[in-house]
């Protein structure tokens, strides 16, 4: 988010504020929300973001809770493995949980902002390097694991 | 035929998506309204009904000396676009009325009438969808060609109409049989379930649809 300690309330043009180029200092953006919410939707949108979801990224081991219906009747349905990528920004946003059942790995993506989360348990936060960890599918077993994030502020 | 047609002048927004029972729904948010009735048009004055609906500010020292006495015949301020909407039910509506998204309600069939994007000088494959030309086995600097226009001394020209490139968009174009998911009538918004013609930004014409089918949905 561009902010700047004088902002020219004049000279307004399509709405824009017209900022003087060597006065204004760049605050490095805290969340991703916060670089794009220059748009019009974004008042519109905020109704549909879910504000209960809990941090995580990608490694994390997590349980969703995800509410089925079938017929006239919906159940919680439980899902429990490792966060292997987040894809897409606001509304938009999408994760996708990776679980081996039985020997056959079983992918599920969500919408982070989907009524149909009951909720997001974050069970353990996992040591990666990568945004996306598609290498996961070629490996099995104890090549599979991922290490424990240890909290750096905790020292 | 009696055709009882809402409309409403708006500006697209743009797109996103909301929730309807647990399943997306892409929406254009077109902020539509408060237009205002400008001039009814009766059988015994024009020969037909219809209302016309005028939208959009304006500085007032662009209108002209002509428009802003039609303005100000039905008392409104000037507004920047005016469009008729042919309606038996014109008699109804009085001169300056408001009309606003209420008029329309969710689940409500539209059309949405718009100017599309530009696209410049497009060739065949983007203007008109053909397949162009193999990427190989001998096609040379060809490959998004249309390939033969036409045979040979029989007729010994091209027949007229024969979809060439050309200038593509930019065109008055109408997207038929559209669901309203939402009326938000607290910030003149309708959410319309699709995309609709234009950029952000770009005037839209919203209708009850002209085809909505006799049954199973909202018919007129």
């Amino acid at each position: 988010m561009w902010q700047s300690s004088e902002v020219a309330t004049t000279g307004r043009r399509f709405g824009v504020p017209v900022v003087p180029g060597p006065t204004r200092v760049m605050i490095a953006p805290t969340s991703h929300e916060e670089t794009t919410a220059m748009n019009t939707l974004d008042a519109l949108d905020a109704q549909s973001q879910r504000t209960d979801i809990p941090d995580f990224r990608a490694g994390d081991t997590v349980k969703v809770h995800a509410r089925v219906v079938e017929g006239n009747r919906s159940r919680v349905q439980v899902f429990q493995g490792v966060v292997i990528r987040r894809q897409g920004g606001g509304l938009r946003e999408t994760f996708t949980v990776r679980k081996v059942s039985f020997g056959v790995g079983v992918e599920r993506t969500y919408p982070v902002n989907s009524p149909a989360i009951d909720r997001i348990e974050v069970v353990t936060r996992g040591a990666v390097r990568r945004a996306k960890l598609y290498y996961l599918r070629e490996l099995r077993g104890k090549a599979a694991k991922i290490k424990e994030r240890r909290e750096k502020q905790a020292s | 035929m009696d055709r009882q047609v809402k409309g409403i002048l708006g500006a697209k927004l743009g797109m996103t998506q909301v929730w309807d029972n647990g399943r997306v729904v892409p929406v254009t948010v077109v902020q539509a309204g408060p237009c205002v009735v400008t001039q009814v048009r009766t059988p015994d004055k024009d020969g037909y009904s219809a209302i016309q609906l005028a939208f959009g500010a304006i500085d007032p020292r662009k209108v002209n000396k002509p428009e802003s006495g039609h303005f100000a015949k039905s008392g409104a301020a000037p507004r920047r676009h005016i469009v008729e909407l042919r309606t038996t039910d014109a008699s109804e509506y009085e001169l300056g009325q408001e009309v606003t998204v209420e008029a329309f309600e969710s689940g409500a069939l539209i059309d949405v009438t718009g100017k599309t994007k530009g696209k410049g000088f497009a060739g065949v494959m983007k203007r008109h969808g053909f397949h162009g030309l193999r990427a190989s086995h001998g096609v040379e600097r060809k490959h998004r060609s249309p390939g033969s226009i036409g045979a040979c001394a029989t007729p010994g020209r091209v027949f007229k109409g024969v979809r060439m490139a050309g200038r593509m968009g930019g065109v008055r174009y109408t997207v038929q049989n559209l669901t309203v998911q939402r009326v938000e009538s607290d910030d003149n918004l309708l959410l319309i379930k699709g995309a609709i013609p234009g950029p952000k930004g770009a005037l839209v014409f919203v209708r009850s649809a002209a085809k909505a089918p006799a049954k199973g949905g909202a018919a007129k």
